[in-house]
């Protein structure tokens, strides 16, 4: 078997429509944190997710997981096109204050007049205008989380200053779409910038995704389509001025692990190559045991096609379950994937390093 | 458990942005890190209080164009922190300050009633108002919204997010809603079920005529500043008074004033103390920021140990920015320069007396028998308790005072339901039809 070249990254969603308490998610969290899972991530729309169905705001839900939770990371939904991005860039970065470092935020947009109706601020727009201006909120958020240096509060009782203002800074920011003063309520969150995730399933995404994203996932039946997109997209991140590095690039997958062999820990050989089922609208669709899935993420793994895998279970907590006991657990085995977490912070995790303010950069270069 | 008593509510208020704390305490730790909100939530919780409280701003407050930095500044945002918090604690409340004029009703209304599903009924919004230009300049929006417009919003928010409360039935489906109005025209359905609480507990913090008026139109609890009891008696009959015109019933809106406390183990030791965290709270160069904010002029060529100024202040001065202004700048010099020649005071000890914001100085029976007297004679139904330090600000009231207003009869021995309404003894808005 070839070695693969990087680390296997591994993300679970842990959606649940109409589920409406904590413990439920909570479950589901420290399962995954059990598999030693990169981060977990929870779905949200501005609307309601469907006739009928309720589902509470992902970034309150996750907010309430991270004090029971220790090292997995937490990746919320939070939509740029009918919020505050000053709120936005608050809210994200107390997420991460409140998880010690473990926060991230999927951007993503609404795009349908059902929503827009929800607000009443503006009608409906095309899906490139919204991913356009969700590329300007991750851009405010990001210089608002930069606005204070890191070590802007000083409590020097010689002078009765609390902060030094010098390390405080306005982002004026002036987009097409609206402007901030600033500088964040919040003082600069423990990872410096929580990461930043946009599901790359859409061409619309990709310029947004390359030019804002930390993490993608992307939509690929096989792992020849898997790499050329992968490539593509970090093509056009080094055109913005990135290191190609800098975008762990994950494979969205959903996963029916009802049926098919063995119970979790069996682990019978499953020689045939395992391709994901497409599915129109949704993630690629992997049903069987989850054996043939390890097989899976190691095939592609080891063709080099994606850093990891973002896998949506169709049945929470009996797939999450399956997930890690007979899936991750064989891929430990093969020292594919780690067992312990290597750090503290959803950057450890990914590898990532912590961004210097880009206001502290500045000043010292001026200086 | 005997009735008898009026009894006592209690909020613990967590610091954010304030010139309260004393950060040059060795004692004071971070108000941003999760430790210092789970230490005080806790303390508040072991103490059986009604709810935790978190203030809010939503821009830097400026002084002669630059940030203000002699102050505790900078916080974590509130709805994202009570989340967290909702996963250390069981039954304290978890009330946010939020903004009506920066904030929409459809968006709010869900990150509220998420709050209270996930702490199974213990959300409470504080809906304040203030709409200036210069905090808009971090909003899409901008500072659009006039100051007669303030609490026309604000009112027809409130309502608005009721209607979304109630829209869905009580078996768990969700009825269409439409709302049009002055400020807010929408429709669609509402993505959360009815929460335990069925609304969120509303606060208003906020004194105009119109404040009052909203208050006792749409609010269960006020957080007020008239922390002494004559002027709390005063605050507390008109506002009740103004409840009837709504068809609500006295008890129905709980009025509550932020105090401070010192507490000591003699009467002297707790003026000692006291008089020492007013130094503290107003250093020298905080006297003269307090005193350039009300004159609205830059007065650094004065003393802060020698006379006031003798120069009027300037009343439409825009010297400092994002802090709500209380009255009228002349009438307030004119009070402060009538207070230091009375009394022979300089420019920090005029600041420190007529600023000086601790409510109850003294030993722990002393308080808990002035924090009785202002409930049984209707200054207050309770207080929002204002630390000076964060976050072990309140241990010594939770260890010594709350056991003898429990022996008074005055406050509850254990939590006797689960959510806000209940501790607060507030009836449970019925589902719309
Ligand atoms: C006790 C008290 C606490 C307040 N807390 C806040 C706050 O945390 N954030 C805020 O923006 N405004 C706060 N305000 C300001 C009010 O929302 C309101 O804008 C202001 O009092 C002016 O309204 P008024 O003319 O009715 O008093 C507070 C006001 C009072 C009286």
């Amino acid at each position: 078997m070839a070695v693969p070249t990087g680390t296997l990254h591994l993300a679970a969603a842990i959606d649940g429509d109409g589920r409406y308490q904590a413990p439920y998610y909570v479950e589901l969290a420290r399962l995954a944190e059990e598999g030693t899972l990169d981060f977990i991530t929870l779905d949200d729309t501005f609307g309601p997710p469907g006739p009928g169905r309720g589902r509470l705001d992902a970034l309150a839900v996750l907010a309430r997981v991270a004090p029971a939770t220790g090292r997995i990371g937490l990746v919320p939904t939070v939509t740029t096109t009918h919020t505050e991005p000053f709120h936005v860039s608050s809210a994200v970065a107390t997420l991460d204050w409140v998880s010690r470092g473990r926060a991230g935020w999927r951007v993503e947009v609404s795009a349908t007049e059902a929503e827009a109706r929800l607000v009443g601020r503006r009608p409906a727009a095309p899906a490139g205008e919204l991913w356009a201006e969700a590329g300007e909120v991750a851009d405010v958020v990001a210089r608002l989380w930069d606005s204070w240096e890191d070590d802007a509060e000083i409590r020097d009782t010689a002078t009765g200053r609390f902060i030094d203002r010098d390390k405080l800074h306005y982002v004026d920011f002036e987009g097409a779409h609206f402007s901030v003063r600033g500088p964040a309520i919040v003082p600069r969150p423990p990872q410096g910038h929580p990461v930043v995730a946009v599901a790359a399933t859409d061409p619309v995404t990709w310029q947004t995704a390359a030019r804002h994203a930390d993490v993608v996932y992307l939509r690929a039946t096989s792992p020849e389509e898997a790499g050329r997109i992968r490539d593509e997209l970090k093509r056009r991140a080094v055109a913005h001025g990135r290191e190609p590095g800098s975008l762990t690039v994950l494979a969205a997958l959903a996963v029916d692990l009802a049926d098919g062999e063995g119970a979790p820990g069996t682990a019978p050989a499953v020689n045939a190559p395992v391709t994901p089922a497409d599915t129109p609208g949704g993630p690629p669709l992997y049903r069987g045991g989850p054996a043939g899935l390890a097989e899976l993420i190691t095939g592609w793994h080891t063709a080099d096609a994606v850093d990891g895998f973002h896998i949506t279970p169709v049945a929470p907590r009996h797939d999450l379950e399956r997930f890690v006991n007979g899936t991750v657990a064989p891929l430990q085995h093969r020292g594919l994937f780690r067992t312990c977490y290597p750090g503290a912070t959803l950057r450890d995790h990914l590898g990532l390093s912590r961004p210097a303010s880009r206001y502290a950069l500045e000043r010292e270069a001026a200086r | 458990m005997s009735r008898q008593h009026k009894q006592i509510h209690l909020a613990a208020h967590f610091p954010g942005v304030n010139n309260t704390t004393v950060w040059t305490d060795p004692r004071s730790r971070s108000q941003i890190d999760f430790d210092s909100f789970e230490h005080l939530a806790r303390t508040a919780e072991r103490g059986l209080f009604d709810f935790f409280f978190l203030a809010e701003g939503l821009r830097l407050r400026e002084h002669n164009g630059r940030i203000h930095d002699l102050d505790v500044v900078g916080r974590p945002e509130s709805i994202t922190v009570l989340n967290a918090l909702a996963a250390v604690t069981e039954r304290l409340g978890l009330a946010a300050t939020v903004n009506a004029t920066f904030n929409e009703p459809y968006e709010l209304a869900r990150r509220l009633a998420s709050l209270d599903h996930l702490s199974g009924g213990r959300a409470a919004w504080n809906v304040v108002t203030s709409s200036d230009a210069f905090t808009g300049e971090n909003f899409r929006r901008g500072g659009f919204l006039d100051r007669a417009d303030r609490y026309t919003r604000a009112a027809e928010f409130v309502a608005t997010a009721r209607e979304l409360w109630d829209s869905w039935t009580p078996d768990g489906t969700p009825r269409p809603f439409a709302h049009t109005g002055r400020h807010f025209t929408i429709d669609g359905e509402f993505g959360v079920p009815r929460s335990p609480q069925g609304h969120p507990v509303v606060i208003q913090a906020g004194d105009s005529d119109e404040g009052r008026e909203f208050a006792a139109s749409a609010a269960d609890i006020i957080f007020t500043r008239h922390g002494s009891l004559e002027a709390g008696r005063t605050f507390y009959a008109d506002v009740k008074r103004r409840l009837a015109r709504y068809g609500r019933a006295p008890e129905e809106l709980k009025i509550m004033p932020g105090v401070t406390l010192v507490l000591g183990d003699t009467a002297a030791d707790a003026q000692e103390k006291a008089a020492e965290i007013r130094l503290q709270q107003v250093s020298p160069q905080t006297a003269l920021l307090t005193l350039e904010q009300i004159w609205g002029v830059d007065l650094s060529g004065y003393d802060p140990d020698g006379p006031l100024p003798d120069i009027d202040p300037d009343p439409d001065s825009q010297l400092t920015q994002g802090r709500v202004r209380h009255g009228d700048p002349l009438a307030v010099a004119a009070k402060w320069r009538a207070l230091s020649e009375e009394k022979g005071l300089s420019i920090r000890q005029t600041v420190i007396e007529a600023n000086g914001r601790q409510s109850f100085i003294g030993t722990p029976e002393a308080v808990a028998a002035q924090m009785a007297e202002f409930v049984a004679t209707d200054a207050a139904d309770g207080f929002i308790l204002v630390p000076h330090l964060t976050p072990g600000g309140l241990d010594d009231f939770v260890g010594r005072v709350v056991p003898l207003l429990q022996e008074r009869g005055v406050f509850r021995t254990a939590y006797t339901g689960t959510t806000l309404r209940d501790h607060l003894g507030l009836p449970y808005p019925g589902e719309r039809g």
